[in-house]
């Protein structure tokens, strides 16, 4: 029979060859998915997979997409690591959204290099501080994270809906709910011209660089490790447990709070309710396909970014139902998660044998 | 009234033109139409509505035509690369069908200058983009009159889902509707903030039905509402698309979007070379909006009297928001005989005397 | 007087499908697994409820597909986790977006159409009892269902050898596997019943609440269920207390505005999370309390030592 045997260390060429072995199952299945659905199987693929990657605006545009996810998931994967669940940098996401858009508006009729960062700084303390909630909650009280950065996802929505419909609203805007339009100063400048790609992008890059050398090379990253590896060693070291979970809320608050300022700042341009699409949830898949790795991250960043631009191209083209690429979405991600095992296991064929 | 002489022209006669002379057509090249839709096409009612348009349109001009729709795309920056793309493809026309949409149009519009664009409910317009409505509070004036007579507890309850002006004038033309043929009536108005969630939806049907509602309207998108009507035998107004299949008994009428005249005409003006960027904000004179299924068991009486109100209503006799009326705090809004203009309807944000609950400033 | 039974058939209703989503993943998490794919299941449940409901007429045919469809889902999820050890909390998220999408796919010819009344309870004399006869033996049977669900998914932790095994391998897999329980057998197994409730939290959503489909009409509720269990501390009690008091604000929030409460709707809509999170911090102070239910192991794999 087969067996899974745990290998002693990870196999570096699994962890390369993995991603490789899954994208190529995936297209083997999405083949036959989209056979049966009677569309041509092979330009399907074309379409999601590859013509992206032939064009300078998709390209640009993977970027675009690929921001938020990146920045969100390089600060959850910090916590992930320390066993702090963070589930709801969605909300996070949004309260830095309009604690930077609200800087934005505030300041509106002035210009200035200085207002950018003053919004994303904006930004990120919003997001800490609707982190700060739960953090809190944890270590006074003993709150489950999970569910009270969960239940603060829905408050944010609605936060952000209320004040949209209210105090925020573009006064020349017919009462329709939106904020005005951003002015020059207070969006991001454009990275390449003529696409969309912005200077978010560049800050999701630092994020990485600044996670990785953390984690990699200062104590505390270390102790985080430690704390979630094995808490009760942690403890014995005399690590601070409230500590660890204020700082990984914290972090990864703010730069889901950064997040939603690029976001807004960025290829949006205003404060709208329809902000949130579920980039804090996505950016949890994607702190797993990079295995918590900031390096990894990145590349489950723009590999999910891909996917949704592939999909939206093959919807357009084949008239495909967009619940078709999600099921296709869906299949890629098992076999992400699926071919790890081969990362940390080997698989043996051990014939059968009767135990005397 | 300039969207009614474009309206009632332009749509009736190039709906007509299109089917009739269509042939005559010097196109060599197909038109290639393009569609974004906010929800998804199962959604049955908002997006559903606007698919039922391109259906039109497909079967207005056959393979003169090549539509391409995309389902489920996000307000914001999705909707802004769908858009592009679908210019990029060599798209025509372009049909963004959901206010959100507004910026990321106006942002493509500006990057294709050759493309034709039209945003559904949204006020900005370029040379290349034109903007395009439907007068629902006509609807719900006829269907307010509806309700006002049928109902015997003298109340009835209002599903809203958010505070910006489409709905609050819903609520607005429904009252007046309702107290113009019942003095006593009373709207009880709950808001769920959200446009589609079938369980809250019912859960707020529910509500009002055991606070003595008896006469339901919605404004969201999906027919749970109705269909709880039809379980505990009130009855309901249908919203966007015709509902009766979950309201049989429950339905007394259903103010139907249809968007497929207006479609037609364009692409087709399109086809032409006579497309211009226009306002168009058509009702139940342009055939934009129907009320469909009034059901059989609604008195001759009444049905007569929702029907000269219709007729008036379509023919531009009269006008919903007519004076002399008041706002809700009670100060005056129209004087008598004066009527909204199209500017005063569009931004509106208060109700009208009489309504009873408060509204987000 | 008739007004408060109606509020409270309105409770009832709003928190049906919440008990058994809520009551499914309980058992999964006692197990130590974390299932984050619950939103998933319940819309695959609603629309395999749904649709064969209206393809054979048969409502018992219609809860039963939900239950397999939940499963399914569930044991694609248990493969995934259990045998190749994948990650829980990014499988779950996975499972969502899966479900979701292949729910829409299957549904798309489906909407538009509506199914009849579930069957209720009809006892003679006892359902005509003025007032209370309507609530306690005038609802659906889905509605006992779910309650009885929670008693047996409590008795079984209590007093069974095998809710004694489940919570055994939850809290020390390593050792519950030394004594010779089938580790993975056992969660495979709370998987499936965790899916099987999901599943029919959807249908009740699906097939007797609307009762119609529409693409994403779960509309988080596979969320709420979630928080549900942590806010319940384990305890199914809890979770069907905590299901009937999110019900509870929601129906009472719109029934306040019915009555003319003058607070903007979208504070109102709040209310249901933020008193969740409230009664949470209530309870869980009492940190001994939350430690002696919460399953030790939660989210982390089992690998058999050989």
């Amino acid at each position: 029979m087969l067996r899974l045997e745990p290998r002693r260390e990870p196999s570096r060429a699994m962890q390369v060859l993995t991603p490789v072995f899954a994208v190529v199952l995936t297209i083997l299945a999405g083949l036959v998915l989209f056979a049966i659905l009677g569309k041509d199987p092979f330009r399907a693929i074309w379409l999601i997979f590859f013509e992206p990657l032939t064009q300078t605006y998709a390209l640009a545009e993977l970027t675009v997409k690929a921001t938020p996810l990146i920045l969100i998931g390089a600060g959850l994967a910090m916590g992930f690591r320390a066993g702090v669940w963070n589930i709801g940098a969605e909300g996070q996401f949004v309260a830095g959204a309009l604690a930077g858009g609200s800087v934005a508006l505030a300041l509106h009729e002035t210009a200035g290099l200085w207002i950018m960062p003053l919004m994303c700084i904006a930004g990120m303390l919003g997001g800490m501080a609707w982190a700060a909630i739960p953090a809190f909650l944890r270590t006074r009280f003993n709150a489950n994270e999970i569910l009270t950065s969960l239940m603060l996802v829905y408050v944010a929505i609605l936060l952000l809906s209320a004040l949209v419909h209210g105090p925020l609203r573009d006064p020349e805007g017919l009462n329709f709910p939106e904020s005005r339009l951003f002015s020059e100063s207070m969006i991001l400048p454009i990275l390449i011209e003529g696409t969309r790609a912005h200077v978010g992008f560049i800050l999701a890059l630092l994020a990485i660089a600044v996670a990785w050398l953390f984690m990699e090379r200062h104590l505390l990253g270390f102790q985080i490790k430690v704390q979630g590896q094995a808490p009760l060693a942690a403890r014995f070291a005399g690590y601070s447990e409230k500590r660890i979970v204020w700082m990984c809320l914290l972090t990864s608050g703010a730069l889901a709070g950064l997040a939603g300022t690029t976001e807004a700042a960025g290829p949006v341009g205003q404060l709208v309710p329809a902000l949130p699409i579920g980039y804090g949830f996505t950016a949890i898949i994607v702190a797993f396909l990079g295995r918590l790795h900031p390096f990894g991250i990145l590349l489950g960043g723009l590999l999910m970014a891909l996917t949704y631009i592939g999909g939206e191209a093959a919807q357009i083209a084949m008239s495909l139902p967009s619940a078709t690429t999600r099921v296709f979405q869906g299949m890629l991600l098992f076999f992400l998660l699926a071919m790890d095992v081969l990362v940390g296991s080997r698989v043996r064929w051990i014939p059968r044998t009767v135990h005397g | 009234m300039r969207y009614q002489s474009f309206t009632r022209l332009t749509v009736a006669a190039l709906a007509a033109a299109a089917f009739v002379a269509a042939p005559a057509a010097v196109q060599a090249k197909k038109m290639k139409v393009g569609f974004v839709y906010v929800g998804p096409i199962g959604d049955h009612g908002w997006s559903y509505q606007h698919h039922q348009g391109l259906l039109a349109v497909k079967k207005a001009f056959g393979d003169k035509v090549e539509t391409t729709h995309v389902e489920n795309v996000p307000e914001g920056p999705d909707a802004e690369r769908v858009t592009r793309q679908l210019a990029q493809q060599g798209h025509d026309i372009i049909f963004t069908t959901s206010f959100g949409f507004m910026n990321p149009t106006i942002k493509v519009a500006k990057q294709f200058p050759k493309v034709k664009f039209e945003h559904c409910s949204g006020f900005k317009r370029a040379k290349n983009v034109a903007t395009y409505n439907i007068r629902y509070y006509e609807g719900r004036y006829v269907n307010g009159v509806i309700a006002g007579r049928m109902t015997k507890s003298n109340t009835v309850g209002y599903i809203a889902s958010f505070p910006i002006p489409e709905v609050v004038r819903g609520i607005n033309a429904a009252y007046l509707g309702a107290k113009s043929v019942n003095p006593k009536v009373k709207f009880k108005i709950v808001w769920v903030s959200t446009w589609f969630d079938p369980g809250k939806e019912a859960d707020a049907a529910k509500a009002l039905a055991d606070q003595g509602a008896d006469v339901i309207f919605q404004h969201t998108d999906s027919p749970a509402a109705m269909k709880l009507a039809e379980q505990r035998g009130i009855s309901a107004i249908g919203q966007a698309s015709n509902m009766k299949a979950f309201g049989p008994k429950a339905q007394l009428a259903a103010a139907v979007n249809d968007w497929g005249p207006y479609y037609v005409a364009r692409v087709k003006a399109a086809m032409d070379g006579t497309w211009k960027s226009t306002d168009t904000w058509g009702g139940i004179g342009a055939g934009m909006l129907t009320i469909a299924s009034v059901h059989s068991r609604i008195p001759a009486d009444v049905r007569k009297q929702a029907e000269k109100v219709r007729a008036d209503i379509a023919g531009g006799k009269f006008h919903p928001f007519t004076g002399p009326l008041n706002k809700q705090d009670g100060k005056p809004f129209l004087k008598a005989g004066e009527k909204a203009g199209d500017g005063l309807l569009a931004g509106m944000n208060f109700y009208v005397q009489g309504i009873e609950g408060s509204l987000p400033k | 007087m008739e007004l408060v039974v109606n509020i409270l058939l309105g409770i009832v209703i709003a928190a049906t499908p919440l008990v058994f989503a809520a009551i499914g993943e309980l058992v999964v998490e006692k197990s130590g697994v974390l299932n984050l794919g619950v939103e998933g299941m319940m819309i695959v449940g609603a629309i395999a409820g749904f649709s064969v409901t209206i393809e054979s007429g048969n409502y018992l045919a219609g809860v039963i597909s939900a239950i397999a469809a939940g499963a399914l889902m569930a044991l694609l999820f248990g493969f995934l986790t259990q045998t190749l050890f994948a990650n829980q909390v990014a499988t779950g998220l996975a499972l969502t977006m899966f479900g979701l999408g292949l729910a829409a796919l299957w549904g798309q010819d489906y909407s538009g159409k509506a199914a009849g009344n579930f069957p209720r309870l009809d006892l003679p004399v006892l359902s005509d009892l003025p007032l209370v006869g309507k609530l306690l033996f005038g609802q659906d049977y889905l509605v006992y269902l779910s309650i009885l669900l929670v008693v047996g998914v409590s008795w079984f932790f209590r007093k069974t050898r095998g809710g004694l095994i489940v919570r055994a391998i939850g809290e020390n897999h390593d050792a519950a596997h030394a004594i010779g329980y089938p580790v993975v057998l056992y969660r495979y197994l709370a998987l499936m019943f965790g899916g099987a409730c999901a599943g029919l939290g959807g249908a009740y959503l699906s097939v007797v609440q609307t009762p119609f489909w529409a693409e994403g009409m779960t509309a988080g509720r596979g969320w709420i269920a979630l928080a549900l269990v942590v806010f319940a501390a384990w305890r199914p009690g809890r979770a069907l207390l905590g299901a009937y008091l999110f019900g509870g604000i929601t129906i009472l929030q719109l029934h306040s505005q019915g009555f003319g409460v003058k607070v903007e709707a979208q504070y109102l809509s709040m209310l249901p999370y933020l008193a969740t999170i409230a009664v949470l911090v209530i309870i869980s102070s009492d940190r001994l309390k939350v430690k002696l239910n919460a399953p030790a192991c939660l989210t982390q794999p089992f690998r058999a030592a050989t």
